[in-house]
């Protein structure tokens, strides 16, 4: 057993090696497969992180009255956040409120005499909302609502600005949406594309074998021990195009890093750098399933008849 | 320790046929030369018993084995008890001289061992020992065809299969390579082997079956070419 493992190892490295060809032009196709696999997944992350971040940036704002008691702001700020499409909930309070006015005008004279001929704060507290998904704002909005008819309204909530940014939340849902599924089906005719190619050009590189394997036969190998050093170089083929693929993505990232930090808020050199391990098991596990799956079922014709 | 038991074989168009009722044995430690034109089922008569081909009717033996119904999984065994040379060599055109005899023991599971020990000695029989590390593209034909031989009796097979071994090689070569058979055949191992050539079969004096249309019509103990 222990030899026959060794003859198999032994054969498929001698196979590997003395093909050159064959060996070099199935690395370059897992190569460009594998590469295709590991922009996808790069893009695929960019995406998520900028439509995350764009979506941190839209929000719903409650004003209150400035004379709302404290005791309703907060029963209404409890309500929103216990809300399971809520994923924050920020409160500014009348005195953080005013104390922001007086940062933000603080070189503007006029706001700032009209303010003091004030007796009293006339800022309300507010609250800002966000919300898991884009498309939740509706049923929140929904939802103030129905407290507002509830509630006395009137001396408490002064207005929600959701109604004025609701055609810009609407827009942005349906870019996301759209986004999301237009990568995904792009992705998946890419990534499909490329592992095709990839079995082609290995059954092709196999085709060639196929009167070595005929021979093989003849002097009486086991379909194992012929099928093995097949397996053996295809699994080599996937590691070594994992590997180059890496090296090829490593400058592509360091070049990429800084653009896509101004560009996208996401500096996508440090996400190759932290997710360096999963990026190499995902990469060298792909090549070494598509080399040793397309030699498997290449050598399986062969071995058929 | 071969026996053809009225076997024929059809054709897919299910009329025309490559053998027809053929019945004949071959005993252990017989050179058996099978001579006939191109098409008279020589070869089909040889895949038979290399399990390459299956017959539309009849039965073939190996000993009291029916090579027919042995299954797929247990051929490589009983392959192993064959040695097969062909016109065309198929050696591994990637492995070295030396690598090809020892892939032939390897897949034998022999041990390494062994083949340390035999392939040489395999070599030397057929007088390629500096060409151990020759790939088969570095090697003349009847060099190649030598090879072929030593890998067909590196296993100490029951019985050498071959198929036109002389075909695609000048007279000298023909000569060194009919002389190895027989001195095979001398050392006990049964050989079967097709022909065309007159000389071949006239030098060599042993039994000789002439084939025609896929029938046995000649089958002499001490044949000369008759066609």
């Amino acid at each position: 057993m222990l030899t026959g493992i060794k003859r198999v190892a032994k054969a498929g490295f001698i196979g590997f090696w003395r093909n050159a060809y064959v060996t070099s032009s199935s690395v370059f196709v897992i190569t460009v497969a594998l590469f295709v696999i590991g922009s996808t997944m790069f893009i695929d992350q960019l995406l998520t992180v900028s439509l995350k971040n764009l979506q941190a940036k839209v929000d719903m704002n409650v004003y209150f009255v400035p004379s709302a008691p404290q005791a309703e702001i907060d029963a209404i700020r409890n309500a929103v956040a216990a809300l399971p499409d809520v994923a924050s909930v920020t409160l500014t309070s009348r005195e953080e409120a005013l104390s922001k006015y007086r940062q933000k005008y603080q070189n503007n004279e006029v706001s700032m005499q009209a303010l003091a001929e004030l007796d009293d704060n006339p800022m309300g507290a507010d609250l800002a909302i966000q919300a898991n998904q884009t498309s939740q704002y509706e049923s929140i909005a929904r939802f103030l609502e129905e407290k507002i008819e509830q509630t006395s309204p009137q001396t408490v909530i002064a207005d929600v600005n959701y109604n004025e940014n609701r055609p810009a939340i609407d827009t942005l849902t349906k870019i996301i949406e759209a986004v999301e599924q237009t990568s995904l089906i792009v992705m998946l005719v890419l990534i499909l594309a490329a592992i095709m190619i990839t079995f082609n050009t290995i059954r092709l590189a196999i085709y060639t074998a196929r009167e070595e394997i005929s021979i093989m036969r003849l002097v009486g190998a086991s379909n194992m021990f012929i099928r093995g050093p097949f397996m053996l170089q295809g699994a080599m083929y996937g590691i070594l195009a994992g590997l180059i693929t890496l090296l090829i993505f490593y400058p592509a990232m360091v070049w990429l890093g800084p653009h896509t930090e101004t560009f996208f808020e996401f500096n996508i050199f440090s996400y190759f750098v932290s997710n360096f391990a999963y990026i190499f098991g995902v990469l060298l596990g792909s090549g070494i399933v598509l080399g040793l799956i397309s030699s498997i079922l290449a050598v399986a014709r062969y071995l058929r008849t | 320790m071969i026996y053809f038991d009225n076997v024929s074989k059809l054709y897919n168009d299910g009329r025309s046929a490559a053998l027809q009722e053929v019945t004949f044995q071959v005993d252990p430690k017989e050179f058996v030369s099978i001579v006939g034109h191109s098409g008279a089922g020589k070869t089909t008569l040889l895949k038979m018993i290399i399990a390459e081909d299956k017959p539309s009717h009849g039965q073939v033996f190996f000993e009291s084995l029916d090579i027919h119904q042995i299954p797929r999984g247990k051929l490589p065994r009983y392959r192993r008890k064959i040695g097969t040379v062909f016109q065309d060599f198929k050696l591994l055109s990637n492995k070295t001289a030396y690598e090809n005899i020892a892939f032939a023991m390897e897949a034998n599971g022999r041990s390494d061992g062994e083949i340390l020990e035999n392939v040489p000695q395999a070599l030397a029989l057929v007088g390629l020992d500096d060409k151990a590390w020759n790939f088969p593209n570095e090697l003349s034909g009847g060099e190649k065809q030598r090879v072929a031989i030593a890998r067909a009796i590196v296993n100490q097979p029951d019985i050498i299969v071959a198929d036109e071994p002389t075909g695609n090689l000048d007279p000298i070569a023909t000569y060194e390579v009919v002389q190895i058979l027989r001195k095979i055949n001398d050392l006990g191992t049964t050989v079967i082997m097709t022909t065309h050539n007159k000389g071949v079969i006239d030098e060599l004096g042993r039994r000789v079956i002439t084939m025609e249309e896929g029938r046995i019509i000649r089958d002499d103990a001490n044949g000369k070419y008759i066609l």
